[in-house]
């Protein structure tokens, strides 16, 4: 019997062996691109374990490193962390076999340097995942952005530069000049650097003052993009499409809106939120966000930057869902984490099997080619259906609880915002199998997608079925994020 | 023996490099001389690091210099407070002496090299003795010796480049024209208290209040003390003099010299005019709180449009010591401890940015600017990820030393309602992340040059160790954050 000290040890601790590993074994190319999946499947069978014992109620603190009095890195099982690790380490497996056969289909130069800071990206993200206290949070945050620079700027050309830049000065500044000394309010204010349950603060701040400290942490997480902290996430998708796929639909951007929920739930306290209305011009900001970041993904011709934008709007679901201060919109929330993820990521596997396959990227390319690649759109479809939230895909779950706990909040109006968006989705995605099955054929491509690449990406698009089916533990662990002790 | 070597470790950690100073420049052998100065350095950290456990038993010791008994005779403190710049200076300087043994004989031609290594020597026996020793008229003899040292050291940097022939001209008036400030403060003291003696000098300045000349010898001390810490605006020697030294010159400078000024302010500050209240309180908020925020930007301004790597580090080192100026103007304990933690991390950082960039210089034979730099990273992988880390650690990247130091920082101005305080502190340390980027960048980002360069394990032993040094007390900082608490709680007492 493993304890769960050693689940968690496990699952944070696999990434970073492969990221070790991985340049001390380059020579042996093929030993070197399968550290990745196996990792994956070592990492993810330790996050399912910490899930179920997070469904036991199972709770423990693991303190790894203590660094000066009263500040340590430790990491503990929360509901949410349970779920938002269990997402990034059980994807990781299917993005890292991709990997393999978009970086040897596209012949990519440097792919140990690219497999080394995958790895550590991942590793971040879990530490993120299951982060004890504020500043462990913090800590790994701020790795996260710095693992994943040498992936976006992968080609290292002017372009990588110029989006490296943005994205680095983005990401770092607003977590340095907002998001630190949020932290550290909250520290000077209650005294530790401890969450919990139901929140730290009520009682320990001025009321005046709770509104602009929501603010320094909602424009300090640059991670869930809200406009407008957005734009580094357009810039960032000059990275290779395994880097998109997994990073820019999972890991970093779902660590941001997993950092706000935390924040939301565990530092705030949703009843906190309720009680002082301090999140409710963040209800209209996410709202709009939300609204506005749809009808840009409409203009774009290029498919990763239209999944750019409808990740950002799709984000904007859960920050939302947090703000809202209901627990059934919490639980749509943290729901729409693992949804969102397996169709988007399902998605951008895609985008980067059409690039390999016939270096298209553009939307208006892809006229009449579905019959080429019929199972490569077919998983776009059902992606795209669990994204706009049609049953049977899990999308539907979450939109479900979303609109349901907009409906008990003050706020009715935001169902009409949800409805407006699933429309505007549906525009959006739908044109693009749309295109490929009815649209006439412009001219003949040779369109060959490597088995490597097509597998993961039947898999995902099966998984966003799958879950439709096997939501209840999902359910069960966020029922208990907001459940009172 | 051993006994008598504890107790008279307070004129060790002096006088070993002062008399080894006096050996070396007999030895003609560049490898003697250079390995009777790293002996002399080892042994000297050795000491200051007894002395650090002797501390910890008795927390405050007193020498008398040939048994005159103060106030008579001159007195050496150390306590608390006073250890901590003292394992910084020897500490560094033990490590910029490793790193002198391949870059020295590069720059300096062989009949100076053991003139250097003798002021080298000399520059630290100056920099220890100004923070140990209880005598005011005292420090401004070592405050002379250190700084005639470092200019002549400053001045060797000719051989390769006329223009530090400028900087050590100018080192040396505006020095001077500081040293003489601080004398006159001092002459001012001991004509209306009669004493010379900094613990003496506490207790007569309490029935002084308000004296007139008390307050102008205030104002003289801390403004000469203030052009050798390089607050600004009286930084205008540093970022030549950093910038046109030779290599380890500029390690040994920029992690040293300006600590154990900044570490002389704090003593007047909180220490001899501990009971002038209002005097202090007012210097704190008018004058050395605003001038620290601007150091902090114009620094970091600075920084971010200098091409010259050395001086842009030269620049941020402004910066740098805008913020522990900072901390000290907060004058709360947490705040005073944040800027010790500061002063130490600084240093090692800026030692860590030093090396790396001195020795790329010494790989490439060029002077190193932005330019010069492209392509690097590959070229030299240990000195580019050693000066990463170091990077981030400046930036105050967690797991890093830096963010220990800004942690505290930011700690202790919200804690004392300083929130706006805080965000300056963020936006200036976001600034820095500007600078360090576009350096490594370029590194990393331009097509790799076609030259093909070999790196030099002893070059890089020390940029190893150094980095190293960053990520532990990024990791473990509780040596120094407890260290600097205690050294603030003895510095300003139960009073706040």
């Amino acid at each position: 019997m493993i304890s769960i000290e050693n689940f968690i040890l496990i699952t944070i601790s696999a990434p970073l062996i492969v990221c070790v590993l991985t340049p001390l074994i380059s020579k042996n190319s093929i030993l070197r691109d399968c550290l990745g999946p196996i990792g994956g499947v070592i990492s993810s069978w330790g996050a399912f374990n910490i899930m179920s014992s997070a469904l036991n109620n199972q709770s423990i603190n693991l303190e790894i490193i203590k660094i000066a009095e009263g500040i340590s890195i430790g990491f503990k099982v929360t509901p949410l962390g349970a779920i938002f690790g269990l997402v990034a380490s059980f994807l990781w497996i299917f993005a890292a076999t991709y990997s393999i056969g978009y970086m040897r289909g596209n012949k990519e130069k440097n792919q140990t340097r690219f497999y080394t800071f995958y790895a550590m990206a991942i590793h971040a993200a879990l530490c993120l995942a299951y982060a004890g206290d504020l500043l462990t949070l913090f800590i790994f945050y701020e790795v996260l952005t710095f693992s994943t620079y040498p992936l976006v700027t992968h080609k290292q050309n002017e372009m990588a530069q110029k989006a490296g830049r943005l994205y680095m000065s983005i990401l770092v500044g607003s977590s340095v000049i907002l998001l630190l000394p949020a932290i550290i309010w909250v520290w000077v204010a209650t005294g530790s650097l401890e969450m919990s349950q139901s929140g730290v603060l009520n009682g320990k701040i001025n009321l005046a003052y709770t509104p602009l400290l929501l603010a320094m942490f909602v424009f300090g997480i640059g991670k869930a993009a809200l406009i407008p902290i957005h734009k580094w996430l357009p810039a960032a998708m000059v990275a290779p499409t395994p880097v998109s796929a997994l990073l820019h639909a999972v890991a970093v951007v779902k660590a941001g809106v997993f950092t706000m929920l935390i924040v939301l739930t565990n530092v705030f306290g949703i009843d906190f939120l309720a009680k002082t209305g301090a999140s409710d011009w963040l209800i209209w900001l996410a709202s709009f966000t939300l609204l506005a970041t749809s009808i840009i993904a409409i203009y774009k011709d290029d498919l990763k930057a239209r999944l750019a934008f409808s990740t950002i709007s799709q984000l904007s679901y859960i920050t939302l869902g947090g703000a809202l201060a209901t627990s059934m919109a919490t639980q749509g929330a943290a729901l729409h984490i693992i949804t969102h993820a397996t169709g988007k990521i399902t998605l951008f596997f895609v985008a980067g099997a059409l690039y390999v396959g016939a270096k298209i990227s553009k939307i208006s390319d892809l006229n009449g080619h579905g019959t080429a690649a019929p199972l490569i759109f077919l998983s776009f479809f059902i992606g795209s259906l669990s994204i706009i939230g049609v049953p049977p895909m899990a999308g539907s779950w979450s939109k479900f609880y979303l609109i349901l706990g907009a409906a008990d909040s003050d706020y009715v109006v935001v169902i009409a915002v949800f409805c407006i968006s699933t429309m505007l989705n549906a525009f959006y995605l739908m044109e693009i199998p749309a295109r490929a099955f009815f649209f006439k054929k412009e001219r003949e491509i040779n369109l060959k997608i490597p088995k490597l690449i097509l597998i993961p990406t039947l898999i995902t698009s099966l998984l966003t079925i799958l879950l439709f089916f096997f939501i209840e533990p999902f359910q069960n662990l966020t029922s208990m994020i907001v459940s009172k002790i | 023996m051993m006994d008598i070597l504890i107790k008279n470790l307070p004129i060790l950690v002096v006088l070993c490099p002062l008399m080894t100073s006096l050996l070396v420049v007999l030895i003609p052998n560049t490898f003697f001389s250079w390995g009777l100065t790293t002996l002399s350095t080892f042994l000297t950290f050795l000491f200051s690091i007894l002395l650090y456990k002797e501390i910890q038993i008795h927390a405050y010791i007193s020498y008398a210099i040939g048994k005159w008994i103060p106030p008579v005779g001159i007195e050496y403190i150390i306590d608390k407070v006073a250890i901590i710049p003292v394992i910084i200076i020897s500490g560094i300087s033990f490590i910029a002496t490793i790193y002198a043994y391949k870059m020295i004989p590069e720059e300096i031609e062989k009949k100076s090299i053991s003139k250097v290594y003798s002021l080298w020597l000399l520059a630290i026996a100056g920099l220890i003795g100004l923070v140990t020793t209880g005598d005011a008229f005292n420090l401004f003899v070592f405050l002379e010796i250190s700084s005639l040292a470092s200019v002549a050291l400053v001045a060797m940097g000719a051989q390769k480049d006329k223009q530090a022939l400028v900087a050590a001209y100018n080192y040396l008036i505006i020095g001077a024209v500081g040293a003489t400030l601080y004398v006159i403060g001092v002459g001012l003291l001991y004509g209306i208290t009669g004493t010379l003696n900094m613990t003496d000098l506490t207790n007569r300045i309490t029935d002084l209040n308000n004296n007139k000349a008390l307050i102008a010898g205030f104002g003289f001390m801390i403004i000469g003390i203030m052009v050798k810490a390089a607050v600004f605006p009286l930084h205008i020697w540093l970022p030549r003099a950093y910038a046109y030294a030779p290599s380890a010159v500029s390690v040994l400078l920029a992690a040293t010299a300006t600590k154990a000024s900044l570490y002389i302010l704090a003593r007047i500050l909180f220490s001899i005019f501990e009971n002038s209240e209002n005097l202090i309180n007012n210097t704190l908020l008018f004058v050395i709180l605003p001038l620290s925020i601007i150091a902090m930007f114009a620094g970091t301004i600075m920084a971010i449009y200098e091409k010259d790597i050395k001086r842009l580090l030269a620049h941020s080192s402004v910066a740098q010591i805008g913020y522990i100026a900072l901390a000290f103007s907060i004058g709360t304990k947490a705040s005073i401890a944040a800027g010790f933690i500061h002063m130490f991390n600084h240093a090692i950082i800026k030692a860590g940015l030093f090396i790396a960039i001195t020795s790329i210089g010494f790989y490439i034979k060029k002077r190193v600017t932005i330019n010069n730099l492209s392509g690097l990273g590959r070229a030299l992988p240990v000195t580019f990820f050693c000066f990463v880390l170091c990077s981030l650690s400046l930036a105050g990247l967690p797991l890093t030393a830096g963010f220990i130091s800004k942690l505290y920082l930011i700690k202790a101005s919200i804690s004392s309602d300083g929130i706006w305080i805080a965000i300056l502190i963020l936006i200036s340390s976001a600034l820095s992340v500007v600078y360090l980027w576009k350096m490594i960048e370029v590194l990393w980002m331009r097509a790799p040059k076609k030259i093909v360069i070999k790196e030099n394990p002893k070059i890089y032993l020390s940029l190893i160790i150094i980095t190293f040094l960053n990520i532990y007390f990024g990791l473990d900082a509780s040596l120094v954050v407890n260290g600097s608490f205690e050294a603030a709680e003895k510095l300003i007492g139960n009073l706040k």
